[in-house]
């Protein structure tokens, strides 16, 4: 503002000051200087709110309101850990300020959306879309729209997309549902995207991206195993990985698919859910096979390590949502099994994995767990709360 | 009072109205379909990876057909068996909830 109107920075900076004193004096307390480090936001699937929280202090700071439909909705930091773009299920895309703990711009950008990612310097927003099926990508700056990448197949259809992580290169990669394709957009030139298309197989569900950002790999629905992309040699194309896995074993029936996670990866083996089975997969990255299947008590759905890496942590689709286990990383085996609610969907680990803060939703409130001793320290109510993120995901590619 | 009774007892005993889930079944099975089946379709039903249960998106299925995807799931896609969750007369509530939504209770919780 002060750049525009050609003031002194002089005479801009008192003014600013003036402004400080003024809200400091009409509140009657001064502003409190602060950083965002230890914040983070609850999703409020059903009312359309966040509820802001301090992870030091753990409390609520408040709610922001007027986000739309949020069921399944995500969000993404911007690399200040100031701004979260929250992508919700009805096509909006909200910047949120969680210091002021306020909206700054809203754009209805798409009918029906699942999830985006923030490129890798900061300046582009993508969104995952259903309807029309494509990626678009925005200024992070103004929310306003930089290109448009249309999930054309077959003939002029549009695939729905799902799986849209970042990566390095500035590049983002996705995954076609209806298409069976992942692909590449490179958008070192944000209004010339330049696309790299990958036959993968049928029904990619979700996807993930390793933590270093070479691996690309989506969970296939519609057949056996899971499509890999080397980002470091894409040339070489999709390789199929563990096809084989329970081919003869009865598939239960899926109530609810999992999510795949970049962060599953514990030295050179991944922590997959299984899909239509109680258990997890590890696969040895070296030959990308399951090298263990470990039985669980019910579908997983979120499979995470706790940032050490020492435990994951693992929660259920219905009718097991009620659970969570915890497998000890040493010896595979399960060492603690919690019951923090009804319909338990999400966790999130404080940065240095202390403590896991979970989403009850069905019981309206947020627990946060000692991930050492699992003792429970506290309870954060919230309404039909599901993702939790915290603010330190602003600096982990395909987070 | 004994009357009411008596009214009651002979709604319940009535074939249509004895299929009806209790209040709080019809509670529950409505915030499964908006929570769980919600997942695919979305909370507001209007799709997701699975297709809209809005009332334009089913005029042309019938109850039927309906009935019988929520109960076994329909083989060769994502939709499961829903069997576990609820029985015949369950269903067929919800199905016709689908069709007729009361604006009310259609709401997500």
């Amino acid at each position: 503002m002060c750049n525009k109107n050609r003031i002194s920075s002089r005479r801009c900076l008192s003014g600013l000051l003036g402004l400080a004193l003024m809200a400091g004096l009409s509140s009657g307390e001064s502003a409190e200087l602060r950083g965002t480090g230890d914040l983070g936001l609850v999703v409020e699937r059903a009312n359309g709110s966040l509820t802001a929280i301090n992870t030091t202090s753990r409390r609520s700071l408040g709610k922001v309101t007027g986000l739309g439909d949020l069921s399944h909705a995500s969000l993404v930091y911007s690399p200040d850990e100031r701004y979260a773009f929250v992508f919700g299920r009805d096509g909006a895309l909200t910047k949120v300020d969680i210091l002021e703990n306020r909206i700054v711009k809203r754009v209805e950008q798409a009918h029906n959306s699942v999830g985006g990612a923030i490129s890798q310097d900061g300046a582009l927003i993508a969104t995952s879309n259903y309807d029309p099926g494509g990626v678009r990508v925005f200024s992070a700056d103004t929310l306003e729209k930089v290109t448009d990448i249309k999930a054309e197949y077959g003939e002029g259809q549009l695939a729905k997309v799902v799986g849209l992580v970042d990566a390095p290169g500035q590049k983002f990669v996705f995954s076609l549902f209806e298409a069976g394709e992942i692909w590449i957009a490179d958008l070192h030139d944000p209004n010339k995207p330049v696309i790299q298309k990958f036959k993968a197989g049928k029904e990619p569900y979700d996807a993930l991206i390793s933590p270093e950002g070479r691996y690309y790999i989506a969970g296939l629905f519609g057949e056996e195993g899971l499509a890999l992309l080397d980002l470091w040699n894409p040339e070489a194309g999709i390789r199929r990985i563990v096809p084989e896995y329970a081919k003869n074993d009865p598939k239960l029936p899926v109530f609810k698919m999992p999510h795949l996670e970049g962060r599953a990866l514990i030295g050179d083996y991944w922590f997959l859910p299984a899909v239509g089975h109680h258990e997890m997969l590890v696969i040895d990255r070296r030959e990308w096979k399951v090298v263990r299947r470990i039985p669980l008590d019910g579908q997983p759905v979120f499979v995470i390590p706790r940032p050490d890496e020492r435990q994951i942590w693992v929660n259920f689709a219905l009718p097991n949502n009620d659970k969570l286990e915890v497998i000890d990383a040493r010896d595979l085996t399960v060492v603690k099994r919690l019951t923090p609610g009804k319909a338990v969907l999400h966790m999130e680990f404080t940065p240095k994995g202390h403590e896991v803060w979970v989403s009850a939703r069905d019981d309206d409130r947020v627990l946060v767990y000692d991930t050492e001793t699992f003792r429970e320290l506290a309870q954060i109510p919230a309404q039909k709360p599901s993702g939790i993120f915290f603010t330190a995901r602003a600096h982990r590619l395909g987070l | 009072m004994r009357r009411g009774l008596a009214l009651l007892v002979a709604l319940a005993c009535h074939p249509v109205m004895a299929d009806l889930p209790t209040a709080e079944r019809q509670t529950a099975l409505l915030d499964l379909l908006h929570q769980d089946c919600g997942s695919c379709h979305g909370m507001t039903l209007q799709g997701g990876l699975g297709p809209a249960l809005l009332p334009p998106a089913l005029e042309r299925k019938s109850e039927a057909t309906l009935i019988a995807t929520i109960l076994e799931g329909r083989p060769g896609t994502a939709m499961p068996p829903w069997k576990s969750f609820m029985t015949q007369p369950e269903a067929e509530w919800l199905v016709a909830q689908l069709k007729h939504p009361v604006k009310s209770e259609d709401k997500p919780h």
